[in-house]
């Protein structure tokens, strides 16, 4: 199949960014937006350009590296999906697909498609950790975890930090990757032992860097690790309870 | 044993310095011997670790936790992006808590056994003694392992093994594991007392007076090169089965760290040992960038068959039971779909090459759930494997629900890499390596869910004993200066190093070469070797890196990110690599674990092993790039002392 692709073109942080069209032959439906930017970039490379910048690793939907808005859906138009598994048969013969960088106002453009998502990271550093020395751990079966409570945060744990629920946010907020975290480890006996202050540090990291929810519902939508709304209200709870109760567990 | 062949030399015996005296309690013995630095002296020594995957992330953050000055490297843009992420299916540990009989030594005999008798017996007693402790930290920083309905840790059981030792949580094992590691080491970068380098990659290593001292680094934003300077460092860089460009691999995985240490010095071990992974998805179209992994366990559940007609061309549900071939319950009554990844590869391989090949290029088997949904119902078929089966779905547009999977052999974990004593310290002092970078444990071929747990093990509990020990009586020594003519000397190699690589100015992306090489390694040091396949890939790999260095074009500028710039670091590396691997493979004259050549078999048509001559492990120093290479060839010879020598026999 052929597409024809309107690709952002961004080469420094500071410097003003254009689209650039490719008309991009050979394609199977099979093939992932990836592995079309990667034959696109092959083109551009043998005509003499150079090949558009972008991010992606284990291309298995786990390590979160990938992330791009297509036809301005982050990571494409599949929901719940990422860029790596959403494949070309999306897309009709011969359309044209645009694709260009997450947008949010806390992802500063490295160059072309890729971003600088690293307030994530920051948030993360700033509570999203247990305080357990290697080798101090309790023996494990003793904490009596359900299989039903352990499968739940699991649901949230679930998050690959791709940070596509801060691209689709109008308000740029990072609330589901907060709140899964902090459901997933308000969840477990041990990491729920400091749940409060990791609340606070965590939430207030997160409001510093990124903007607040209200609920616009739209980063569940193009989850691609399907982590459910409700782990937004997970930020409020904790930080209310961290509020009302005052102390950690 | 003589090295014989045209450009290997024999160098020396390696010593792996392991302690004297009974296996099972060698661990214990040698940390009683190990020195130790005191708290307050901890923080004057400096340890730079490379990589952030779980040996990388658990070894600086418990450094750092016990107090030492650790800088830690990673080309991601944060840690938990590591490939260890990847890893679906679990993590073994011999805990024994089940009353299927397993232990620490029936662990250690697996682990030996899987491996085909051509790894550490000694390494494999560490490895189940920590294994215990390793559960009991990931589940206390954060992992959320499965549970049975009481609340106690559930486990599966896993390719290789007949008990039931495998921790997990659901498919995602590696990313749960992963993600509770880079939060360990989140605390410490937040606390002060781990500087974190992102978007950084290491290209050379700095060597003073024979000991590590340091690292290059290179900004991959803005291409500034930079010296690192510390008291010891820790290669924990992953593995390389990405030379094989199609494999189960993230696509930036590499070797470029442990072959620029090899450059430096540090010996290469059996780099022809690679895993592949009987559940990977077929390949189905040209521009497809790798080959997506099913995790493993599926073999739990799933049954593995081709038609027994090769001509065949019935959809896979109208072709009725006696005429299917389930051919690895059939060669393998007591292991059946559950014999380890290099006998069930090496079958599938032997069913595709002989036309019993299935799908549109007939270069798959079938993965079959039908029987386990009739027997345990779709619902708890969807409760074991409900992501899996969802993301091949979504690979392939068929429902494995209702039709079965389709699975190939594809490259996955590299058994071999830097060589390293007991202690994981290299050839080079100074210099550690942990994880998948390094060789140990798991010998000619690695039992599933062993590989997490060797990272776990030697990040939180093997690198901070050892680290230690060769740190202990180097209190008051100053870290080499930058201006050092080793650093500056490292430095001016890195910087003409890329000008070269920019300077070919040829035509071709540096993917096309990493395409060719691909092709030749898989088809000449694949599945299967003959010394005719060896010798034609040595050749063949010898054409491309004369044609990289003439033809290679690389877009776009130095001084901001430059993506083909390094891939075409990475692919020189491979090429190099490339050629070792095939000389490795050609040098050891038996089949093992997953090195088969189809030279050496037994008269059932399995792998058979020399142990006369080869119960040993070859590490390789190399020399001479620029024109011929040259390859020294130094042994370690390997005793058996808890599990006596045995062909492996999973019949």
């Amino acid at each position: 199949m052929r597409l024809t692709v309107r690709v952002w073109r961004q080469a420094t942080p500071t410097g003003a960014g254009r689209f650039e069209t490719h008309s991009v032959e050979g394609l199977e439906p099979s093939m992932s937006v990836l592995e079309l930017l990667d034959k696109m970039n092959h083109d551009i490379a043998l005509e003499g350009g150079e090949p558009v910048v972008f991010e992606s690793d284990c291309r298995e939907g786990i390590c979160g590296a990938c992330g791009i808005v297509v036809n301005g859906r982050p990571h494409g138009p599949i929901k719940r999906t990422p860029a790596c598994h959403q494949r070309l048969s999306s897309f009709a013969d011969g359309s044209t697909v645009t694709i260009e960088p997450f947008r949010s106002g806390a992802y500063p453009v490295i160059g072309d498609l890729m971003v600088e998502r690293a307030g994530l990271t920051e948030i993360m550093q700033a509570g999203g950790h247990v305080q357990v020395a290697a080798g101090t751990a309790p023996e494990a079966d003793q904490d009596r975890i359900t299989y039903s409570e352990a499968e739940e945060a699991l649901d949230f744990a679930a998050c690959i930090g791709c940070g596509a629920c801060v691209a689709a946010c109008p308000n740029g907020s990072a609330n589901l990757f907060l709140g899964a975290k902090l459901a997933h480890l308000a969840k477990l006996p041990i990491p729920a032992a400091e749940r409060g202050s990791r609340a606070a540090a965590m939430v207030e990291e997160a409001d510093r860097i990124f903007g607040p929810c209200s609920l616009h519902g739209e980063c569940a939508e193009v989850c691609p690790a399907g982590i459910p709304l409700v782990a937004v209200s997970w930020v409020n709870r904790e930080r209310l309870r961290r509020g009302v109760l005052g102390r950690d567990s | 044993m003589t090295a014989k062949k045209a450009g290997v030399r024999p160098g020396t015996v390696l010593d792996p310095a392991e302690p004297d005296g009974p296996r099972d309690t060698a661990w214990q013995r040698a940390k009683d011997g190990y020195r130790i630095v005191s708290p307050l002296n901890r923080r004057k020594f400096s340890v730079i670790v490379v990589g952030t995957g779980l040996a990388g992330a658990g070894a600086a953050a418990t450094l750092a936790e016990l107090g030492y000055d650790v800088t830690s490297v990673t080309y991601h843009d944060t840690p938990r992006r590591a490939h260890s992420v990847a890893a679906q299916g679990g993590i073994n540990a011999a805990r024994a808590k089940k009353v299927d009989n397993d232990s620490i030594s029936r662990f250690v005999t697996d682990t030996v056994k899987g491996g085909d008798f051509r790894g550490r017996e000694s390494e494999a007693f560490r490895l189940a003694e920590e294994s215990a402790r390793v559960i009991d930290h990931m589940n206390a920083i954060g992992a959320p392992f499965a549970r049975e309905y009481g609340g106690s840790l559930n486990t599966r059981s896993f390719g290789g093994v007949q008990v039931s030792r495998t921790y997990y949580t659901r498919g995602q094992t590696g990313q749960q594991l992963q993600v509770a590691a880079a939060s360990d080491l989140a605390r410490q970068v937040r606390a002060g007392r781990v500087k974190q380098y992102v978007r950084h990659e290491m290209v050379d290593l700095i060597v003073k007076d024979g000991r590590a001292c340091g690292v290059v680094v290179r900004s991959l934003l803005t291409g500034e090169l930079k010296p690192l300077m510390a008291h010891a460092v820790v290669l924990a860089t992953g593995g390389y089965g990405n030379i094989y460009f199609r494999s189960t691999l993230a696509k930036n995985s590499n070797a470029s760290a442990s072959w620029r240490a090899h450059r430096r010095g540090a010996h290469m071990a059996m780099p022809s040992f690679i895993q592949f992974h009987p559940t990977a998805l077929p390949i189905s179209s040209e521009w497809q960038s790798k080959t997506i992994l099913m995790s493993e366990s599926l073999r739990n559940d799933g049954r593995i068959w081709v038609p027994k007609d090769p001509a065949d061309a019935r959809p896979a549900n109208d072709i009725p039971e006696e005429d299917r071939d389930y051919y690895l319950e059939r060669k393998y009554p007591a292991f059946g779909n559950l014999t380890p990844r290099d006998v069930a590869s090496r079958a599938a391989k032997e069913q595709i090459d002989s036309g019993h090949g299935v799908g549109p290029l007939k270069n798959s088997v079938y993965l079959d759930f039908r029987d386990a949904i009739a027997r345990l119902g779709k619902k708890e078929i969807a409760a074991r494997y409900g992501n899996l089966f969802h993301m091949y779905t979504d690979a392939t547009g068929e429902d494995p629900y209702t039709v079965p999977m389709r699975i190939a052999p594809g490259a996955h974990f590299t058994m071999g890499g830097l060589w390293a004593d007991y202690q994981l310290q290299t050839s080079i002092p100074g210099l550690f390596v942990a994880g998948e970078a390094g060789f140990s444990y798991h010998g000619a071929n690695r039992l599933g869910a062993n590989s997490l747990l060797s990272a776990c093990v030697d990040g939180f509990f093997t690198i901070p004993y050892t680290v230690p020990n060769y740190l202990a009586d180097k209190l008051g020594q100053e870290l080499v200066s930058t201006d050092d003519p080793a650093v500056t000397q490292a430095m001016e190699d890195s910087y003409a190093r890329f000008d070269r690589l920019l300077a070919i100015g040829g035509t071709r992306p540096p993917r096309d070469f990493h395409r060719d090489l691909g092709e030749v390694l898989y088809a000449g040091c694949g599945v299967a070797r003959t010394k005719k396949g060896l010798m034609e890939a040595i050749a063949k790999i010898r054409a491309i890196r004369a044609d990289f260095y003439r033809d290679l074009h690389i877009a776009g500028p130095v001084d901001r990110v430059n993506q083909e710039l390094e891939y075409a670091g990475r692919v020189e590396d491979y090429l190099e690599l490339a050629e070792l691997m095939c000389v490795d493979a050609l040098e050891r004259e038996e089949s093992c674990g997953a090195h088969f050549r189809e030279e050496y078999r037994s008269e059932t048509g399995e792998a058979k092993r020399d142990d006369s001559t080869w119960a040993a492990i070859l590490a390789w120093g190399t020399d001479s790039w620029e024109g011929t290479p040259a390859f020294i060839r130094h042994v370690e010879p390997l005793n058996f002392d808890a599990v006596p020598l045995v062909v492996r026999d999973y019949r």
